[in-house]
């Protein structure tokens, strides 16, 4: 009904407007959440993201499959080791009307470098040479395998537009974590739509923008409302009822809801978030022989996780590289033995068990709590007895950086989309000095498994590369340096008519300008 | 009456600062703000810079007489997540509470008071016996699940009203923007009001109907039935004016309560009011707009009480509020 009025309303408006009959696409999304900012650089998470690819247009992006597209970048070189020549897109222009050159990209390379957010992930490059208007050179400190795979997160910012003072005497370029900023509030991007309306927590509108330069695009949306939906139920509501469009994240819960439910549909993907356990070694004694660990990894059954408690939505996983990530081993199969797992208890002199603690968010995951009582359980059939808490993502992370139980649960999701970085994070030896092993609770540390990670780093050869990291994620399967569950799976709900199922892809920044409604 | 007015005023500092402390106290185990400010990837130093930088590594008393001397100044601190003066952010959020609020209260006085009445008169009707059945339910479901359920069979399954949000709202002055205005605006409003209203009805229907029965029993009410007042007269002007003076005890009372049970009723309808920004503010750490909004509704209580104080000295001029206040 609420459909029908508002097609109706926009219908009496154009007619009255004196338009042609083609009335205008809108479609009303529901996301869990809103950008927490416009300004592109201030925090590095999936909303920002998602909002980078609505109103900026990044170098390349990645496909449904997993491979690069240009974007910006019309065509790449590599000239020498450590420089890659970057070819920009001719007549591109930005939502202010000012011309795309090679500048925009090199002052939005120094700012991305002035981020705390992002200057991580561009740690290894030095400089963006300008050579002319359109060509650039991206440098790196050392020959660097990842230059496309970061080249993914440089959306080039209006620099004419962000140079200069606000009316209050701020500067413009201004990148501020915290409080007001010209930056935080404003923008001029090269993407598809423009920001029309915000309220922050409540609503974004977007509205196509008529210079976009991607004419080949089949898309056809005119307009998007964005509405943060924060409860499940609700956000599902809202779509069945027709009320919205387009909802992310559907849960597990209502998938079949959605799928079944005349006039909507159900698009599902792979994710590439892998849930883990971590065993702190510093801890437990018992976790520094490797049979434990092996037992317990024996002892959880974590297809029976995905099946009963994911509703299968989730694949089981053995290693943290999901299928499509170069380290990915595909002969690394998950485990689960109990009789075996008891076998290796008794080897390593723990046939009477042990007692640890476990802590696991109940907000942060898609079931997160459920499937920390589920290990636990398990983990009692190998006489180890579990005291397990559980508690709101806010409170949990202070917990972990304590490393504050025995067992502790962490998901992770590379932002390189590239298996070393999952051990840098998760399983190097913890290293305050580089940030390596920041989050390795587990205080696993095999200078082995670090050697094949810096060298896979230098590596530019993508088979050699392949090598290694899959020999990485091997000796981490051998020695059960944590315990892998499952890459959580995405779900996208659309009303029939929205294909979404083209846009979306496994890093979950659906491509909106590309879009067809009918 | 003024020497009470000026008591109550002196009260509600005390109260606010006492609210404020407390907020203040427990802030450190609401989690890290950071955590909810920057990526998963950076840096521990890069962290404990910004947590300088907002000055979240002093101790606590340097945090709290800082905070003192803001407030002071009108400034309730600056919420992390919308870059706002916290006190504006609720400013802004508060008249689509308040407007749920006075359609939940709209929905509670139009129906308490007539099946109060019914159900005294008539005990043992079997309308009666529905009426109560009912009210028991309805005080024992909680408000979210009287809200999803009202949301499957009104939004999804009859298409009747919509599932979220306050649809089309009118400006009218300053932050307030009104759903009554517009016939969207009033179906917007119509599910999560009646879902604030399902706590409470069931409350006042019932208080209404034992204070009736009892006044019913009095010897006054007997008197005007032996002088053959018509049983209408003696039901609605003679008995429920004696009825309602505990019940409006109760209802400012539950007037503050219902401000709190609005977390719940926004949070399951997307209402964009302060109950849900609240609860969000407590899932992002935003621990300024946490402390202004407990001192904001604080505040809101103390001033409901005071007004029902007020009122109740018209409704019954033995209460002395001088004396009270003394």
């Amino acid at each position: 009904m609420k459909f029908f009025a508002s097609t109706l309303a926009v219908a009496t408006l154009s007619a009255t407007l004196g338009t042609a009959a083609l009335a205008e696409v809108t479609v009303k999304v529901a996301y869990d959440a809103d950008p927490v900012s416009l300004d592109p650089h201030e925090q590095l998470s999936g909303g920002t993201l998602q909002l980078s690819h609505m109103v900026f247009d990044p170098l390349v992006r990645w496909t449904q499959d997993l491979q690069f597209e240009p974007r910006l970048a019309e065509s790449w070189e590599q000239i020498d080791e450590t420089t890659m020549r970057f070819k920009l897109r001719d007549g591109v222009t930005f939502h202010s009307g000012n011309a795309l050159t090679a500048k925009d990209v090199d002052w939005t390379f120094d700012r991305l470098k002035q981020s705390p957010d992002f200057k991580g992930i561009f740690a290894s490059f030095t400089d963006v040479e300008v050579v002319d208007d359109l060509t650039f050179d991206l440098k790196t400190s050392e020959p660097y395998p990842l230059v496309l795979h970061t080249a993914t997160y440089i959306f080039p910012m209006d620099s004419a537009f962000y140079t200069g003072t606000t009316e209050d005497g701020k500067d413009k370029s201004e990148l501020v974590k915290h409080g007001d900023s010209f930056a935080s509030r404003n923008l001029s991007g090269t993407g598809p739509f423009t920001v029309t309306e915000r309220e922050q927590g409540v609503k974004v509108v977007f509205d196509r923008f008529d210079g976009y330069w991607d004419t080949a695009s089949e898309g056809n949306v005119d307009n998007i409302i964005l509405t943060p939906i924060k409860e499940d139920p609700t956000r599902v509501a809202a779509l069945l009822a027709g009320d919205v469009d387009f909802i992310a994240p559907v849960p597990p819960t209502d998938l079949k809801r959605v799928e079944e439910h005349d006039g909507t549909t159900l698009i599902t993907m792979p994710g590439t978030r892998i849930i883990t356990f971590q065993l702190n070694q510093d801890r437990v004694e018992a976790f520094k022989d490797a049979r434990v660990r092996q037992a317990i990894d024996f002892a959880v059954n974590n297809a029976g996780i995905v099946d009963r408690i994911m509703r299968g939505f989730g694949t089981v996983g053995a290693q943290a590289s999901p299928a499509g990530y170069l380290g990915h081993d595909p002969a690394l199969a998950p485990r689960y033995d109990l009789e075996k797992a008891k076998a290796l208890m008794a080897e390593a002199g723990y046939a009477d068990g042990f007692t640890v603690t476990m802590m696991a968010p109940n907000n942060r995951y898609v079931n997160d709590d459920k499937i920390a009582q589920a290990v636990a359980s398990m983990l009692s059939k190998i006489n180890i007895k579990v005291d397990l808490q559980t508690m709101p993502k806010a409170q949990y992370w202070p917990k972990f950086d304590e490393r504050a139980a025995d067992m502790m649960m962490i998901g992770w999701h590379s932002d390189t989309e590239d298996s070393a970085n999952f051990h840098q994070f998760l399983t190097h030896c913890p290293d305050a000095e580089t940030g390596n092993g920041q989050y390795n609770s587990g205080n696993y540390c095999n200078p082995e498994a670090d050697a094949l990670m810096a060298q896979a780093n230098a590596e530019t050869d993508q088979a050699k590369r392949a090598e290694l990291l899959s020999k990485l994620e091997g000796i981490l399967y051998n020695e059960a340096a944590f315990i892998p569950l499952h890459w959580q799976n995405l779900a996208w709900g659309a009303r029939e008519g929205v294909h979404a199922e083209k846009i979306v892809n496994a890093l979950n920044f659906p491509y909106f300008g590309d879009l067809v409604v009918e | 009456m003024l020497a009470y007015l000026v008591k109550r005023v002196f009260q509600a500092i005390a109260v606010m600062f006492a609210i404020s402390l407390i907020g203040f106290a427990i802030q450190d185990n609401l989690g890290d703000p950071l955590r909810e400010l920057v990526g998963q990837s950076v840096s521990e130093e890069v962290r404990q810079q910004l947590r300088d930088e907002l000055g979240l590594n002093d101790s606590f008393m340097t945090q709290y007489i800082r905070f003192l001397g803001n407030v002071l100044q009108g400034d309730l601190g600056t919420s992390y997540f919308f870059k706002e003066p916290a006190l504006d952010v609720i400013l802004k959020k508060l008249p689509a509470t308040l407007e749920l609020v006075a359609g939940a209260t709209l929905i509670i006085i139009g129906l308490s008071v007539p099946l109060g009445v019914y159900t005294a008169i008539k005990p043992n009707s079997v309308l009666s016996r529905i009426i109560m059945g009912l009210s028991i339910v309805g005080i024992s479901i909680p408000v979210f699940l009287t809200a999803i359920l009202m949301i499957f069979v009104f939004s999804v399954e009859l298409g009747w009203f919509p599932s979220y949000g306050r649809g089309d709202v009118v400006h009218v002055f300053g932050y307030w923007e009104t759903n009554f205005a517009t016939a969207d605006g009033w179906v917007h409003i119509m599910l999560p009001s009646v879902a604030l209203a399902s706590i409470m009805l069931p409350l006042f229907v019932r208080l209404i109907r034992a204070e009736m029965m009892e006044v019913l029993q009095s010897e006054y009410v007997k008197y005007a039935r032996a002088k053959g007042i018509r049983p209408y007269r003696i039901y609605f002007v003679h008995a429920l004016k004696n009825t309602l003076l505990p019940v409006i005890t109760v209802g400012g009372v539950q007037i503050g309560t219902m401000v709190a049970y609005t977390i719940l009723t926004e949070t399951v309808f997307q209402w964009p009011g302060m109950g849900f920004m609240f609860l969000e503010a407590v899932n992002r750490v935003d621990t300024p707009l946490i402390v202004a909004y407990l001192i904001v509704v604080g505040f809101i209580f103390v001033v409901t009480n005071t007004i029902v104080d007020l009122i109740y000295g018209l409704v019954n001029p033995t209460v002395n509020l001088a004396r009270m206040g003394a």
